[in-house]
């Protein structure tokens, strides 16, 4: 084994120590300069700070290095334990945006004085993200797991004045805590078999096609965390409170930039490691492996994230159980277990986090002047705000999968991808389900559209005190739903060309 | 050519111009959204002129049914194309959504509760059934498709009557409903059929399994025949309808039913003939059934708007029926019927909700009873007359062009339904006669509280609105050749090789 050259090992993760530069620099900034400072400008100067570095970690990863040079499977010290590819790189560029917008819609926040801590603590889930998403590596994966959960989990409490938003992240903490455990477990399990962390060798090793007892066990744990990890029904009861109770940019990223990682990590350890043990989902062919177990949990997300939505009067909550929902259609992409499926589950995450994000936004600004986020908060707002209850009626039309916005063709793509998932239209079953349940969710969806433009507004309610760069950030996001809706080939080509690329090198 | 394009486009960018209307200025809304279906209408009209040039005439040539309007390739990953064409069928509804739009717009020039928004939904729905009937590619017919429920909820939620939240919620359900057994349908359609091409035409051609079609047919048709109001699903319409604002229920009647009898006939019965063929005395019964059932509960209604909700039921199952006739007179009827009943259901819709609720409040037919309405508003008596009397497919106007092509056809086809349909257009008769004598010329006592009430006069945009449909109604009972010579040659199109196969062409 040759010495490892630490310079190269530092081109290969850039972007990542940018970002953490951008971390330390804000936390810099605003312990050491910006102490005695008003709030907006703190924040506003430490988040400059912050959004500098991711954007110098996305224009590294798109413009200044182009992949062509470094490998495929990165460096010969690691094999396989760091992945940089061109679709690696999109997810990756999609986090940073994802951060970048959650730290401008943070930025007016008032609900504490911990500028510098909070803003580096996005940071450092954003590594924690980016790591995930490159780890080809159970080890690697695992922690990359837990440095995104446990700045989550702080994130979730920030929020000191709030007893909620304590509530929520201890709940947060525990389940998390014990999915950890589970995901753990069924990863030390999976070493014992194949004798080695790396998801290749992994595959190669474990590739008899009867299932061993203990790799089902070891399957079984792992999808229980990662379960957890996605909120995945019957592992999401978290989720609700979490949302809930956590303070609004927190909840938004949980949502998004979370989700777009762990979706993705999960896809290429099962793809990568365990096509061996994927077995069939298939409605004439059922053959035990993940791909039925993944599929018993898309279907209990969909049913009990729709039914359970119906019955919220939160908004905040609502939009929790929606989650729910949506990452069993995400689990689709999964469950398609090929090319079309990731294409479809990379454009899928990323419009919803998207989407979700610039919801989250609107129901913070409403939760900050009516105190809470009801239902009946929302009442008139579109007479009050025309045009952010316009954005909002974009982002509830694009969660319920309305054409020409991001949602529907997301669903419609996943949808297509999981029905030629198996031979003979085997999961059209899911796919009915799916679409059944996304016809349910056009309810919960314009019962949020009805309060705010058929419900007449309540006396003495003005306009919401939005500061303009929140409007603005949320009109951007409002109008990439759209763009990315009517020009889906702008993610789908991309990935699927990327995709090529990785097939032609490796 | 590629004109007829901006007839989607135009409503859309009118859909923009009304969002950026200044709020001081909103009284102007419905003046701009008028010019914007003007517009619209002509770009039909000169789109049909265009079209008819470029086919050709004695002998149509098959290969210039289809006239492609605009294609792009959009997401080449998945074989979806930005594909409008037009052929006969496309332009009959195009003038028609033209027509509806243009006069919807001057029944409902007395909105004066959030115009811009109004008429801002309205656009949309507009431009949503335009693009309906110009996709020739499945997903993007299916886009617009979806596009067009959303605007039809906050019409109704909005703006409407009795019942509106729960009429409007009913129609967005069962129309999102339909559209999810359509989109299951048109998923495995592209799976199966392999050649990653959304491409109607191309997709028409591939032999989709007999087993395959024998399932993937019924969930495609009864998707988009909900919306057609094929019995027994028809219960949103009649809700819908009176929950409506008038503008709402004529397009609603007028050509947001038609999508679905045009979806049905353009992606069902050409993608899965062979489960048409099994389905089709099935389905044949369910219209049938619908024929007679829509008029006896019709007849019965004490709500003016009811009535002609009921009476639209029953008029849409002789489009379905002529549909399953599978021979071309059938066809062409129910297409014909289409453009007929969108223009009389609007002028019906027009009389029940500008000229008589918006002056009455009230449509409970004892009441109006009391109203002596003949004479207080003589040249809605006089509308309405000529409305029922080509509702009821009395000759001269286009119901009865239409109605007796559909019978012909289906005389061929399904004799004892035939009966059943002869049967409905008697209770036509019926339930049309008694609603015009009950709310028009009724010989009650005039009760004098009522009559105290001098009714505003007709306005000249309604006397314009009526004059149009009227027109319409009248010129293609007097020359159905107008819209047959286009009709009738598109089924030779490479789009229906298939269905005629199976068919009595």
């Amino acid at each position: 084994m040759s010495s490892p050259s630490y310079l190269g090992l530092l081109a290969l993760v850039a972007p990542e120590t940018l970002v953490v530069i951008g971390a330390l620099m804000a936390l810099a900034v605003d312990l050491l300069v910006m102490r005695e400072q008003p709030m907006r400008a703190r924040f506003w100067v430490s988040a400059a700070f912050a959004i500098f570095g991711c954007v110098a970690a996305a224009a590294w990863l798109m413009f200044l290095n182009p992949p062509s040079q470094s490998g495929i499977s990165g460096l010969p010290l690691l094999p396989g334990m760091f992945v940089d590819d061109p679709l690696v790189r999109l997810v990756k560029v999609a986090i940073l945006g994802l951060t970048i917008l959650t730290l401008l819609l943070s930025t007016e926040s008032s609900f504490t004085t911990h500028i510098g801590e909070y803003l580096a603590l996005i940071m450092l889930a954003t590594v924690g993200m980016m790591f995930l998403v490159s780890a080809q590596d159970i080890l690697m994966i695992f922690i990359a797991l837990e440095l995104t959960s446990l700045s989550l989990y702080v994130l979730t409490a920030f929020n000191k004045r709030n007893v909620r938003s304590s509530e929520a992240a201890l709940k947060y903490f525990l389940f998390g805590g014990m999915a950890a455990a589970f995901t753990l477990f069924g990863l030390s399990l999976i070493y014992g078999l194949a004798g080695s962390t790396g998801l290749r060798e992994i595959a190669a090793r474990l590739d008899s096609p009867s299932l061993d007892p203990l790799l089902v066990t070891a399957l079984v744990l792992t999808a229980v965390g990662f379960g957890f990890k996605l909120a995945a029904a019957p592992f999401h009861l978290w989720a609700p409170d979490a949302y809930q109770g956590a303070p609004t940019p927190s909840a938004a990223f949980i949502a998004s930039g979370s989700k777009v990682a762990s979706f993705f990590v999960l896809a290429r350890l099962m793809m990568v490691g365990f096509p061996h043990a994927a077995g069939s989902g298939a409605w004439h062919a059922y053959a035990p492996g993940w791909l039925p177990l993944f599929a018993i949990l898309a279907v209990a997300s969909m049913v009990l994230g729709n039914l359970t939505a119906i019955a919220q009067t939160s908004v905040k909550r609502l939009l929790a159980y929606s989650a729910i929902a949506h990452g069993g259609y995400a689990l689709l992409g999964l469950l398609a277990n090929g090319p079309q499926g990731i294409a479809s589950l990379v454009y899928y995450v990323i419009t919803y986090g998207l989407t979700v994000l610039g919801a989250f936004g609107i129901v913070g600004l409403v939760e900050e002047k009516a105190g809470d986020a009801r239902l009946s908060d929302f009442a008139g707002f579109g007479r009050r705000e025309p045009v952010l209850a316009f954005c909002m009626m974009i982002f509830m039309l694009s969660l319920a999968g309305i054409p020409p916005l991001a949602g529907f063709f997301g669903k419609f793509y996943l949808f297509t991808a999981a029905a030629a998932g198996a031979a003979n239209l085997g999961l059209l079953w899911l796919v009915i389900f799916a679409i059944g349940a996304s016809a349910v969710s056009l309810y919960y969806y314009l019962q949020v559209l009805k309060q705010i433009y058929v419900a007449p507004a309540p006396q003495g309610q003005g306009s919401l005190a939005a500061p303009m760069s929140t409007r603005v950030v949320l009109g951007l996001v409002a109008l990439g739903v759209v763009l990315l809706g009517c020009m889906p080939d702008l993610i789908v080509g991309r990935v699927l060309a990327a995709m090529q690329f990785a097939l032609a090198k490796g | 050519m590629n004109m007829l394009a901006w007839t989607v486009y135009t409503s859309f960018a009118g859909v923009l111009a009304l969002m950026l209307l200044p709020s001081a200025r909103a009284r102007d809304a419905r003046k701009l959204a008028l010019v914007i279906a003007v517009i619209g209408l002509f770009i039909g009209f000169a789109g049909a002129f265009q079209y008819a040039a470029a086919r050709g005439t004695s002998p149509v040539k098959p290969e210039n049914v289809v006239q492609t309007v605009a294609q792009q390739s959009w997401v080449p990953g998945l074989g979806i194309n930005y594909f409008l064409a037009a052929d006969g069928i496309s332009i009959v509804l195009v003038l028609l959504t033209g027509l509806a739009a243009v006069v919807g717009i001057l029944f409902s020039w007395n909105i004066d509760r959030r115009p811009k928004e109004f008429f801002a939904f309205y656009l949309a729905l507009i431009g949503g059934v335009y693009g309906v009937f110009l996709s020739f590619d499945l997903f993007l017919l299916f886009v617009f498709y979806e596009l067009a429920i959303i605007p039809k909820y906050f019409l109704i939620a909005i703006w409407g009557s009795t019942n509106r939240e729960y009429g409007a919620m009913k129609l967005a359900l069962y129309s999102f409903i339909g559209s999810a057994m359509v989109l299951v349908g048109i998923v495995a359609a592209y799976v199966v059929s392999g050649a990653k091409t959304m491409n109607l035409i191309e997709l028409s051609h591939y032999p989709f399994p007999a087993g395959f079609q024998s399932w993937a047919f019924p969930l495609v048709f009864i998707g988009f025949a909900i919306l057609a109001g094929l019995w027994p699903f028809h219960t949103w319409a009649p809700t819908g309808h009176v929950a409506a604002p008038t503008a709402a229920s004529m397009l609603l009647a007028g050509v947001v039913m038609k999508l679905g009898a045009y979806g049905a006939l353009r992606v069902a019965m050409t993608l899965f003939p062979l489960g048409l063929q099994a389905w089709s005395s099935t389905i044949a019964l369910l219209a049938g059934i619908g024929i007679v059932y829509g008029a006896m509960v019709a007849l019965v209604q004490k709500d003016f708007k009811f009535v002609i909700g009921y009476s639209s039921v029953s008029h849409m199952g002789f489009v379905l029926l002529g549909l399953m006739t599978l021979n071309s007179i059938g066809l062409s009827g129910a297409v014909l019927q289409m453009f007929s009943h969108g223009i009389i259901a609007g002028l019906l819709f027009g009389v029940v909700g500008r000229m008589v609720y918006d002056r009455t409040h009230t449509r409970d037919l004892p009441e109006l009873q009391g109203m002596n309405l003949s004479r207080a508003i003589p040249f809605a008596a006089g509308t309405f007359a000529v409305a029922a009397f080509a509702s009821m497919g009395l000759p001269g106007f286009s119901g009865f062009a239409a109605e007796m092509q559909v019978l012909i056809g289906a005389w061929y086809a399904f004799p004892t339904f035939t009966i059943l349909a002869g049967l409905g257009i008697l209770i036509g008769v019926t339930y049309t006669l008694r609603v015009l004598q009950l709310s028009f010329f009724s010989d009650a006592e005039p009760n004098s509280e009522a009559a105290a009430h001098a009714l505003p006069p007709i306005t000249v945009p309604e006397r314009f609105g009526a004059a149009i449909l009227i027109a319409a109604t009248v010129i293609i009972g007097l020359f159905p050749g107008v819209l047959l010579n286009l009709i009738g040659p598109s089924f030779a199109s490479p789009l229906f090789e298939q269905l005629r196969k199976v068919g009595a062409f």
